[in-house]
């Protein structure tokens, strides 16, 4: 019985990615996130957005990879051990790497634990709301808004 | 027995055989006489009628089969071609293509069954016969050759006078046979109604009078007896000389046959009247198996009719793989790549045993390593030369479209092909024939001027419109000109501001050229009139995106009265290129070497400025200069050198000076796509991974020129 009320419950639990920019953590829905390399070496990629620094050789397919931090405009990427890139696959076809400063955990969130963003300024589009768990709270992110093309301000 | 697996077999031969219906016909439009044309029609269609029937594709076959009649009596002669006849004929192509799309789609022909297609060509081999008279007749047999199941000798074959008429052909035998001393005997065989598989019966029977003879016609024919259509009776004509008694005999030997009757053919009271062939060519069809290959018929007989039945049962699912032909020596040459591939890494293997001294190991390795380059080096080609799709089959089915074309908006003219059996990259074909085919509705509609106008300007009344391909270096060039009206910029330039694409005092620093590219530019169309042909305006920006796609170029060249000529150029192969490492500021970069021309060490001297840009005299021609660090904002300082690296690229006749860093040197390379997120700048057509993980960029030099 228990078992059962434990299945219907978690069926409504989704699982978040959490990772650390700027010292702040956010959460990106695991069902994009395809996979999460170390860093590595990014070529730079004339004329592209200033926020793409480039495309990194993930087993001889080519990604592009986003800096989070350039996006949000927050200050530039200090490259450190724990630096990561989440590979994520929004499009069977289309992949894309946010540069991460640090990934945390994987956390289980239910709809009830998010308090949504009701009326989102300019900066927060790229967040829907802030959930709550054990350790503290948790930004999470919009995806397909920081996917979209928008410039940082 | 299961004929899925031969869907992809019929599929490409169906194809095939519409193909070569469509160029053969276009063919003996011009010339009705062409005997040979004839006969290759004949022969597409029979097969293509074989084909449908083997595979179960009732609607297709009979279709097919009233294409035949007429193509029958067009090479007996008795009919004359004329356009309507070939209007209907091509129509019938055009159901028929759609038969097979439907069937590459859902593996079913789909409910079509094309009457008034079928009521026309009816109509057409009445009117070429009669000259219109006996209509009834004539449509009854060609319209419903299914409701024909019972043939005469069904009441009373005894009394009944045989309604089994014959062609010249097959009197002709008859009467050759005569003087070999062999008889013609017609065999009316009825079965008893309580029989179940008639198909079956009637083979023991073709078979039992195939003992004493040859068999060479029967009545329904052989694909209507396979198909079980007919009732309980049929008609077999053998040549033998046994006794008329022994036949029948042996033929009522065959269980569930209620009666046989035997007689002598005899062309002396036989007259065969002009409907009453008529009749007969529409029940005898595929006579041509009894006739010229009387063994075939019965041994064929039962399979294909159970063959039917299974292959109406299978799902509708399976969609059809695209497949390409390789020719067998291409594949052998493959196989054997790949075994000295084998051998060579069998080589690399024993060096690492002990049997080398450790100088030693490194020359082996070395060659080996050698060895193993020339290989896959062979291998990349060898692959590449299996993707290669000559471009005929794309451009085969323009001359029918053309001559669509010509009857829709009334203006002759003519299509002029060369060069089809130039080679391009398989993914390429398959794109081109859109971007093509607008191209060449272009010139048909708006390039091409009307026959009077042609005639006022005192061109030939017929238009002209060439497409011509070939190879350049490491691309194919395709032309597309025509000898029309041109384009007048003018009208384009008074469109352009009208429309607000540009502004006057654009326009009046715009060269010709730059005009001319406005007709790229999306929903630009100068048509005044829009046409279901074209005029849309989105037509040109589509044609050059699409080559775009493919890495290719699209230029126009007009002159006022004279004409327009479109050239596509494409990159022969699309997958991997030969290219040219650079180094700018620390980066590596690959230039394509299909655009390289020279690659040029200048003092830095030659240099000069005009107009506040950078050129160089080379041999006589000035060329610019691009420095590409500035342009790719590479970042750091560089240090000033005092000669110029330069490698030149050329697009057309249009020449420009990269400057590098440094040359690496040439390098095969694999092209693959930066991805769908990060902005893609027009100079850069891609990536490369290179030998060490890491990834360079491939400069696009026809964006850069």
């Amino acid at each position: 019985m228990a078992d059962a009320a434990d299945f219907t419950n978690n069926a409504k639990l989704t699982q978040y990615i959490g990772v650390m920019i700027n010292n702040e953590q956010y959460g990106i829905d695991i069902s994009f996130v395809d996979n999460i390399v170390r860093m590595q070496r990014i070529t730079r990629v004339p004329k592209s957005q200033p926020f793409f620094p480039g495309v990194i050789n993930l087993r001889g397919e080519i990604i592009p990879v986003m800096s989070l931090r350039r996006k949000f405009g927050l200050e530039d990427d200090v490259f450190t051990t724990k630096t990561r890139i989440l590979i994520l696959k929004p499009e069977p076809q289309a992949s894309i790497g946010f540069i991460v400063d640090e990934v945390k955990e994987v956390l289980s969130l239910s709809e009830d634990d998010i308090d949504h963003v009701s009326n989102p300024d300019d900066r927060n589009t790229y967040v829907t709301g802030v959930g709550k768990h054990a350790k503290g709270l948790i930004s999470i992110m919009n995806v397909p808004a920081v996917l979209a093309e928008k410039e940082a301000t | 027995m299961d004929v899925s697996q031969y869907l992809e077999v019929f599929i490409e031969e169906a194809k095939e055989h519409l193909q070569a219906l469509n160029e053969h016909l276009l063919i003996l439009e011009k010339e009705p006489e062409n005997e040979n044309t004839i006969n290759e029609i004949f022969r597409a269609a029979h097969s293509l009628k074989g084909m449908a029937g083997t595979m179960g594709y009732k609607r297709m076959q009979r279709l097919t089969h009233d294409m035949e009649n007429v193509f029958q009596e067009i090479r007996s002669g008795k009919m004359k071609v004329r356009s309507e006849l070939t209007d209907v004929l091509f129509e019938g192509l055009d159901a028929l293509q759609e038969y097979v799309d439907n069937i590459i789609n859902t593996q079913d022909e789909g409910t079509n069954d094309n009457q008034p297609l079928i009521d026309a060509l009816a109509r057409e081999l009445d009117v070429g016969l009669n000259g219109g008279q006996e209509k009834k007749e004539a449509e009854k047999p060609a319209a419903a050759p299914e409701k024909k199941e019972a043939p005469a000798p069904e009441a009373k074959p005894e009394d009944n006078v045989p309604k089994v008429n014959y062609a010249e052909y097959e009197k002709t035998a008859i009467q050759e046979a005569a003087s070999e001393g062999l008889a013609a005997f017609e065999i009316h065989v009825d079965l008893q109604e309580s029989c179940l598989l008639k198909a079956a019966r009637a083979y023991l029977v073709f078979k039992a009078v195939e003992e004493f003879g040859e068999i060479i016609k029967s009545v329904p024919d052989a694909q209507m007896i396979e198909d079980e259509k007919f009732d309980f009776s049929f008609v077999v004509v053998v040549l033998s000389n046994a006794e008329p008694e022994n036949i029948r005999k042996r033929v009522l030997n065959v269980s569930e046959v209620k009666e046989a009757t035997v007689q002598k053919v005899d062309f002396g009271s036989a007259v065969p009247a002009d409907t009453l062939e008529k009749a007969e060519e529409a029940v005898k069809g595929s006579d041509e198996k009894g006739a010229e290959a009387p063994a075939q018929t019965p041994a064929k007989a039962a399979a294909p009719a159970t063959a039917q039945k299974s292959g109406q049962q299978t799902a509708k699912k399976a969609v059809v793989n695209r497949s390409v032909r390789v020719d067998i020596e291409k594949l052998d040459d493959l196989m054997n790549l790949v075994s000295e591939l084998i051998i060579a890494k069998n080589g690399l293997a024993s060096i690492s045993g002990d049997d080398f001294a450790k100088k030693e190991k490194k020359t082996i390795y070395n060659e080996q390593i050698e060895y193993l380059e020339r290989i896959t080096s062979n291998i990349h080609q060898s692959v590449m030369k299996v993707r290669m799709v000559p471009i005929e089959s794309v451009v085969n089915r323009f001359p029918r479209m053309i001559r669509d074309l010509s009857k829709k908006l009334d203006k002759p003219m003519e299509l002029v092909m060369s060069g089809e059996e130039t080679e391009l990259d398989r993914t390429v074909i398959d794109e081109i024939g859109d971007p093509l085919m607008h191209i060449l509705r272009n010139s048909a509609d708006h390039g091409l001027e009307s026959a009077e106008k042609r005639k006022a300007l005192g061109k030939p009344e017929t238009g002209l419109i060439t497409l011509n391909a070939f190879q350049e270096g490491n691309s194919v060039i395709i032309e597309c000109s025509d000898d029309g009206a041109g384009i007048d910029t003018e009208k384009v330039k008074k469109k352009a501001i009208e429309k607000g694409t540009i502004t006057e005092e654009q326009a009046e620093t715009m060269s010709e050229k730059d005009f001319i590219d406005l007709l790229f530019r999306p929903s630009f169309s100068t048509a005044e009139q829009v046409s279901d042909v074209s005029g849309r305006g989105v037509g040109l920006d589509v044609v050059k995106s699409k080559i775009e796609s493919l890495s290719g170029t699209v230029e126009c060249k007009t002159v006022l009265g004279q004409g327009t000529t479109f050239t596509i150029r494409l990159p022969l192969t699309l997958a991997i290129i030969q290219s040219l490492m650079v180094t700018i500021g620390g980066e590596k970069y690959a230039i394509p070497l299909g655009s390289i021309d020279t690659i040029e060490d200048i003092p830095k001297e030659e240099v000069k400025k005009v107009e506040k840009k950078e050129v160089i005299n080379l041999r006589g021609s000035v060329i610019p200069l691009i420095r590409m660090a500035e342009l790719l904002d590479v970042p750091g300082e560089r240090p000033e050198k005092d000669t110029v690296t330069m490698v030149v690229v050329a697009k057309g006749d249009r020449k420009a000076g990269l400057v590098v860093d440094e040359l690496i040197g040439q390098l095969e390379i694999v092209i693959k796509s930066i991805g769908k997120y990060i902005n893609n700048s027009k100079m850069i057509s891609g990536a490369t991974v290179l030998g060490d993980g890491e990834v360079a960029l491939i400069l696009d030099a026809n964006a850069l020129v």
